[in-house]
């Protein structure tokens, strides 16, 4: 359905994205995850059209981004980071233009309409003024124009930001509900948001593709990098640093009266060396643990390492 | 894909109506058909006395309705729309791209020309409204006198031929800031510029002169404002009101590539 090659975007002399290549399959839903200024945005701008990228190719249901820009916008809709909803009017008579001017013909504007609120949970505020809605309503109104035209393609960009949580919980589900019909990609930084309603997350960073792959395959993958903490007696200069140079330990860093050593991914079990290092060392050993790395913490060294996984 | 009306007349549309869910319609047409109503009440009066005055002295026949009256009114309005223009014109695409919500029509599946057309379009329509409102003034001169219908209609197609330049000028400046102060500022000072350019037409050679006179907005008022509607002076407001136009479509078209 998207099909993203080579994709690069320069802001003048600064790279906003480069060298980006995904595919999203029909009826997936897609988290576009990465750190602020990561270049999540600039890359949904281009997915829309909304902005040409520098270099590379963008197809979505089938049409070049560049070639024909129509025919993707028709099939795309897109909710900006920030709803581009016109504060003066009536919430009905808005989504009646987005509508209109998305190619809605007029014998199903009406019905589409409904059907945009209804999904959108707007039924009872359709006909009050926008600029008198809450933050959270505003969103939704921008979430049912992106809707409003039916698109096979759904991009929503940060779309629970601002939200409080029984909002965000409601947003979710509202994009959960959408797989299937419609393909979607969102972005946000926040990954619990993404782990609740995609099924796959691209991890980008300073404009690159870190990492691409279902959640449960991208934590196992990085629970092979392990993380140990260890509580010792004395955490002698000398035992870290023998610590350390055991082959496959990356890091060995102090935290309180712990040792927190972390493992290069792939390197097999290591415990037993770990420990009897420790022990030759006379740092006498307390405690030993192995700890999983959660997903904000794979998030974490994903996007802080410049090493791909 | 064709040019699609449909979606042209939906921006005009939705822009005329935000005119009038803001203030800006109303504060400008009631600014607008004061001074207007003040202006033709003094005109009045004073033709009315210069012609008893002439009657009396036996003088003959004093300015004519065309002259005294019609000339001068629509001649005020020129000058009034250049000043209020501004304030129409100045939000059609700063304000957007201020609250983002130019995002949504160019996202949208239209043609850079169908927005801006629409824009374009919806101003022209609060114009329009404007000038029918007074002819109220028309009005009165047929139920009391004995006016020239063409001199009245000319004016009327020149005065509205003349604001949709301003119009157009409105819609390039908006489309280039995102501030609504610039873009008024601006749309003034080119508006009076072009009003103005001929002055430099006296000093000037011969084929200058001709060429400044040409590009005058006025000048090519003064056949309308006879009862005269000469193609030269059409075609050149129109293609006045194409090429800002167009150049509105460059500087859209370039915001995508920054």
């Amino acid at each position: 359905m998207i099909d993203v090659s080579g994709l690069t975007k320069f802001y003048g002399p600064r790279t906003a994205v480069s060298n980006l290549s995904f595919t999203v399959n029909s009826g997936e839903v897609v988290g576009f995850l990465g750190p602020n200024g990561a270049g999540k945005s600039t890359t949904m701008k281009i997915l829309t059209g909304f902005m040409p990228a520098s270099a590379g190719s963008v197809k979505v249901n089938g049409f070049d981004v560049f070639e024909s820009p129509l025919d993707v916008k028709r099939s795309v809709g897109y909710l900006p980071e920030n709803p581009p909803v016109y504060l003066e009017m009536v919430v009905e008579d808005y989504l009646k233009f987005a509508a209109r001017i998305h190619d809605v013909p007029k014998t199903k504007l009406k019905g589409a309409v409904d059907s945009a609120i209804q999904r959108t949970g707007l039924t009872q505020v359709r006909n009050r003024i926008i600029g008198n809605l809450s933050k959270g309503y505003r969103q939704r109104v921008g979430l049912a124009q992106a809707l409003v035209h039916d698109p096979k393609v759904l991009i929503l960009d940060e779309p629970t930001v601002g939200l409080d949580p029984v909002q965000i919980i409601e947003i979710r589900e509202l994009i959960k509900s959408l797989a299937g019909q419609h393909t979607v990609i969102l972005s946000s930084h926040i990954l619990p948001e993404v782990t609740a309603t995609c099924q796959r997350i691209i991890v980008i960073n300073k404009g690159q593709i870190v990492a691409q792959d279902t959640i449960e395959r991208l934590t196992t993958r990085m629970r092979q990098g392990l993380l140990y903490t260890m509580s010792v007696k004395t955490p002698s200069e000398k035992g870290i640093s023998a610590l350390q140079s055991v082959s496959g330990v990356k890091s060995v860093s102090p935290e309180g009266g712990k040792l927190l050593i972390e493992i290069q991914p792939e390197q097999g079990e290591l415990r037993d060396r770990i420990v009897e290092v420790a022990v030759a060392e006379k740092m006498g050993v307390l405690e030993f643990a192995a700890e999983k790395l959660s997903l904000e913490e794979v998030f974490l060294q994903l996007t802080t390492q410049e090493k791909s996984v | 894909m064709k040019f699609s009306f449909k979606k042209m007349w939906a921006v005009a549309f939705r822009d005329f109506r935000s005119y009038f869910t803001s203030p800006i319609a109303y504060i400008v047409i009631a600014g607008f058909l004061v001074i207007m109503g003040w202006m033709f009440f003094f005109n009045l009066q004073h033709f009315v006395a210069q012609n008893i005055q002439y009657k009396q002295f036996g003088m003959g026949k004093g300015a004519s309705l065309t002259e005294g009256i019609i000339r001068p009114l629509y001649g005020n309005m020129n000058v009034i729309f250049l000043f209020l223009v501004p304030f129409i014109t100045m939000r059609l695409f700063a304000e957007e791209r201020k609250l983002q919500t130019l995002q949504l029509l160019m996202t949208s599946p239209m043609r850079l020309s169908e927005i801006i057309l629409g824009k374009f379009l919806s101003a022209l329509l609060l114009v329009f409204t404007m000038l029918a409102l007074t002819s109220f003034y028309p009005i009165v001169l047929i139920l009391f006198g004995n006016p020239d219908a063409g001199a009245m209609l000319s004016s009327n197609l020149g005065t509205l031929l003349l604001t949709s330049c301003y119009v157009a000028t409105g819609v390039l400046f908006s489309a280039m800031t995102e501030n609504q102060i610039v873009a008024g500022a601006l749309t003034f000072a080119a508006g009076l510029f072009f009003w103005l350019i001929n002055w430099a037409s006296q000093s000037a050679g011969p084929v200058w002169s001709d060429f400044l006179d040409y590009l005058s907005l006025i000048q090519h008022y003064n056949n309308f404002s006879q009862g005269i509607i000469d193609s030269t002076d059409v075609i050149f407001y129109l293609s006045f009101v194409g090429i800002g136009l167009f150049f509105t479509h460059r500087v859209l078209d370039s915001y995508r590539w920054r």
